[in-house]
C-alpha cells in the first residue's frame, strides 16, 4: 500500500491530473457537473465494465447507491469545515441531517390525514426552511457548547445526536418510531420528474448542491474567515490574543457545517419519501467523520473522495464477493470490518488522509519537518520532500489575501 | 484628558469561581512608559493581564483605557483598541510560516498588501533572525526565536500598548538579554509596555516604574530604580540576604 502510494510514477501521474484539473479554472465545475450527471446514466445502464469497480453498481441499485453517496459527500463537505478547518471535533453531525429531513416532512404534505404539519408547502419551499432550521440548530448547539474544547465538545455533540434522535423517536408530532411516510417528491419543470425514460436520477438533485457547497467552502477557506479558523485550530490562546473573535468563528463553522447538512436532509427526505429515527443511528455520525478523516482533514477533495469510499466501497465489496465466505463469515456481513482495516492502513501510511490538505500534511510531520526537507531533498527531489519543502513557499506567497485559483489545495 | 493615564486599573478584582485571585489592584501605565509587574508564582500577574485583555474579565472594578471603561468589551474588541498582549508561553502558530504568523498579527486591521509588506520588512529589520527563517514553520523555531516571533506578531497589530507576559520564561540567559534588548528598542519607538515578569532583576532594569504583587495584592509600588534598591524586593525576588 505504502509502496503504491509513494510510487513516483503514480505520484507524477496524479500531480499531472491535478495540474490539468486546476488549469481549467472555473470551467472545471462545469466538467464536474457534467460527469456527475452522466456517470449515473452510464452506470445504471451497466455500460461500465466490472474492473472499474463502479461496474458492479448497475441498475436501480447502483443509482440508489450513487444517491446515498451524493448525500454523504454533502455531509462530509460540511463536517470537513467543522472538524478539518476549524478543528472542532463534532461526533453528532448527522443530527443536523435529521433536523433538515424532519423539517421537510413537517412542512410538506406528508403522512396520514392525522399527521401534524407546521404548514403544508410545496417541497421546494421546504428547502430554505430546512436550511434555516439546521443553521439555527447550529447556533443553538454552538453558543453554549463551544466554550468546551476537544474531548468535552466531542461528548456534548455525541449527546446532541442522541438527543435529537430520541426526541424524534418520542414526539407525537414526528409520529415516533414509526416515522413519517409520504413526503412528496418535488416536481421538476418540463419533465415533471428527475431522470430519463422513467428512471429517476435523484442524484441529479445533489449535483448543484455539491458544486455550490464546494465553491462556498473554497471561498471561505481562502478568505479571512478561513485564516481565522486555521489560527483557532492551531492555537486558541494565540488566536484570541490576536483579536480573533473566537466564539463567533466557532459558531460560524458550526453554522456553515449545519447548512450543507440541512440541504442534504431535505434531499434525503424528498427522495426517500419516508424517514424514521431508525434511519439515523449514531454510527452514521461516526462514519461521516471516518469519511472526512480517510479523505484528509481540511481537504475539500478529500471529503468528496472519503464519502464516496465510505458508501461505495462496502457495496462494491458486497457485490464483488458474491457471497464468498472467509472463516465462516460471508464477506457481505463483514463489510463494515473492511473499513476498520482500511482506516488503520490509511492512518499508518497517509496520516493526513488520502488527499491531505497541504497545511495538514506539514502539521502531521511536525517533528522535524525542517530536517526532513534537508535530508530528503538530496537523493529524491520528486518524492515526499517536494510537498513538505515547497509548502511554505506556496502558502506564504503574495496571494494570501487575494483568493486565487493558484493557491488552492487539492 | 491630556493627563489621563493610557491604561488605568481601579480596584480590580478577579475571581475564578469562588477563588479571588486578584484582590483590588490599582495600576497605571502612562504614554511611553515601560511598567513592570513582578511577583512569584500564583501571585496574580497573568490573571491581571487576562483581565485587561478581557479574556477573563474582572468581577469588580474598572479598567480604563484612555479614560474609557473597557470592562464591557469582548476580548477581540479590546485587541481592536490596540491593547495587544503576547501570551505567556509564546503561543505562536506552529504550522504557519514565520511570515504567516506575523501576518496573523495584522489580521484585525485592514491593510493593503503593499503596506503589509512594508510592515513585515520593518519587523524583519527589528528581528533579522526571523527574516532568515521567514518561510520556516513557526513550530520549528528555537525558544528565543519563537519569543521574537510572538513579539513581532504583536507589533504587527500596531499596539497602542503592548503587554508581555513573562517573555523570559524558559529561555537561556543570553537569549533573555536579547529579548530585553528588543523590549527596550520597541519602547524607544514609542510603544508603552506593561511587562509581567518573574525575572525581577531584568524587569526592573528595563522598566521605569514597577509594581510588586503578592497573593493578589499590590504590596509595593515605586520607581523601578528604587525597587531595585528596596530591601524587601532584594530579599524576596533578587535572592539576596
Amino acid at each position: 500500500m505504502a509502496a503504491v502510494l509513494k510510487n513516483p510514477g503514480i505520484k507524477r501521474f496524479s500531480d499531472n491530473v491535478a495540474k490539468f484539473w486546476f488549469a481549467m479554472g472555473p470551467f472545471r465545475y462545469l466538467v464536474a457537473a457534467g460527469l456527475m450527471i452522466l456517470v449515473p446514466v452510464i452506470m445504471e445502464r451497466g455500460y461500465l465494465p466490472e474492473w472499474t469497480l463502479l461496474g458492479y453498481l448497475d441498475g436501480l441499485y447502483g443509482t440508489n447507491i450513487l444517491f446515498t453517496t451524493g448525500v454523504w459527500i454533502l455531509l462530509a463537505l460540511g463536517l470537513n469545515v467543522v472538524v478539518g478547518m476549524a478543528g472542532l471535533l463534532d461526533l453528532g453531525y448527522v443530527a443536523f441531517l435529521m433536523l433538515g429531513a424532519y423539517t421537510t416532512a413537517l412542512f410538506t404534505e406528508s403522512g396520514s390525514a392525522e399527521q401534524f404539519h407546521f404548514a403544508i408547502l410545496n417541497p421546494w419551499l421546504a428547502l430554505p426552511i430546512a436550511l434555516v432550521v439546521a443553521m439555527l440548530a447550529g447556533v443553538l448547539l454552538g453558543v453554549p457548547t463551544l466554550r468546551l474544547r476537544g474531548d468535552y465538545l466531542a461528548i456534548v455533540t455525541l449527546g446532541f445526536h442522541e438527543i435529537v434522535r430520541q426526541t424524534m423517536n418520542n414526539l407525537e408530532v414526528t409520529n415516533g418510531s414509526r416515522g413519517i411516510f409520504g413526503i412528496p417528491h418535488p416536481s421538476v419543470p418540463v419533465t415533471g420528474e428527475l431522470g430519463l425514460d422513467g428512471t429517476p436520477y435523484w442524484q441529479w438533485l445533489l449535483v448543484p448542491a455539491i458544486i455550490l457547497a464546494v465553491i462556498m467552502i473554497k471561498h471561505l477557506e481562502n478568505s479571512r474567515v478561513g485564516r481565522y479558523w486555521t489560527a483557532l485550530r492551531e492555537d486558541e490562546v494565540a488566536a484570541a490574543a490576536m483579536g480573533v473573535p473566537v466564539t463567533k468563528m466557532k459558531v460560524l463553522a458550526f453554522v456553515i457545517g449545519a447548512s450543507t447538512s440541512g440541504v442534504a436532509g431535505w434531499i434525503y427526505a424528498v427522495k426517500l419519501n419516508y424517514i424514521s429515527p431508525n434511519n439515523f443511528p449514531l454510527l452514521q455520525s461516526i462514519l461521516v467523520l471516518c469519511a472526512v478523516v480517510i479523505g484528509g482533514l481540511g481537504s475539500i477533495a478529500g471529503a468528496v473522495l472519503g464519502a464516496a469510499l465510505v458508501i461505495m466501497l462496502p457495496e462494491i465489496v458486497r457485490e464483488a464477493s458474491g457471497g464468498a465466505e472467509v472463516f465462516g463469515f460471508d464477506i457481505e456481513t463483514g463489510r463494515i470490518a473492511v473499513f476498520g482495516v482500511l482506516l488503520i492502513i490509511v492512518m499508518i501510511f497517509r496520516p493526513g488522509g488520502l488527499l491531505a490538505a497541504k497545511r495538514r500534511r506539514v502539521e502531521l510531520m511536525e517533528a522535524g519537518a525542517a530536517d526532513m526537507v534537508i535530508s530528503e531533498a538530496g537523493p529524491d527531489p520528486d518524492e515526499t520532500a517536494a510537498p513538505v519543502g515547497q509548502e511554505p513557499v506556496v502558502t506564504e506567497g503574495d496571494d494570501v489575501r487575494a483568493p486565487s485559483e493558484g493557491g488552492e489545495e487539492r | 484628558m491630556a493627563n489621563a493615564p493610557l491604561l488605568e486599573l481601579r480596584d480590580v478584582h478577579v475571581h475564578y469561581g469562588v477563588i479571588e485571585a486578584v484582590r483590588g489592584i490599582n495600576l497605571t501605565v502612562n504614554e511611553g512608559e515601560v511598567v513592570t509587574l513582578i511577583g512569584g508564582n500564583g501571585a496574580g500577574k497573568t490573571t491581571t493581564l487576562r483581565a485587561i485583555s478581557m479574556v477573563h474579565g474582572p468581577s469588580h472594578g474598572q479598567i480604563l483605557f484612555r479614560g474609557e471603561d473597557i470592562t464591557t468589551l469582548q476580548s477581540h474588541k479590546v485587541v481592536q483598541k490596540g491593547i495587544i498582549q503576547v501570551p505567556e508561553g509564546r503561543h505562536i502558530f506552529p504550522n504557519m510560516s514565520v511570515a504567516e504568523n506575523l501576518e496573523m498579527g495584522a489580521f484585525q486591521r485592514t491593510v493593503a498588501r503593499k503596506q503589509l509588506d512594508q510592515e513585515l520588512d520593518h519587523i524583519f529589520g527589528l528581528f533579522p533572525r526571523l527574516k532568515e527563517r521567514r518561510k520556516q514553520m513557526g513550530g520549528t523555531l528555537s525558544g528565543g526565536e519563537q519569543q521574537m516571533l510572538a513579539i513581532g506578531r504583536a507589533l504587527m497589530a500596531k499596539p497602542v500598548i503592548l503587554m508581555l507576559d513573562e517573555p523570559s520564561m524558559g529561555l537561556a540567559p543570553q537569549v533573555v538579554e536579547l529579548v530585553f534588548e528588543v523590549i527596550a528598542q520597541v519602547n524607544a519607538d514609542g510603544v508603552p509596555i506593561l511587562l509581567i515578569e518573574q525575572n525581577a532583576q531584568m524587569a526592573l532594569q528595563a522598566a521605569k516604574r514597577g509594581y510588586v504583587i503578592e497573593t493578589g495584592e499590590i504590596v509595593l509600588e515605586d520607581e523601578a530604580r528604587s525597587l531595585l534598591g528596596n530591601d524587601r524586593v532584594r530579599k524576596a525576588y533578587l535572592g539576596e540576604e
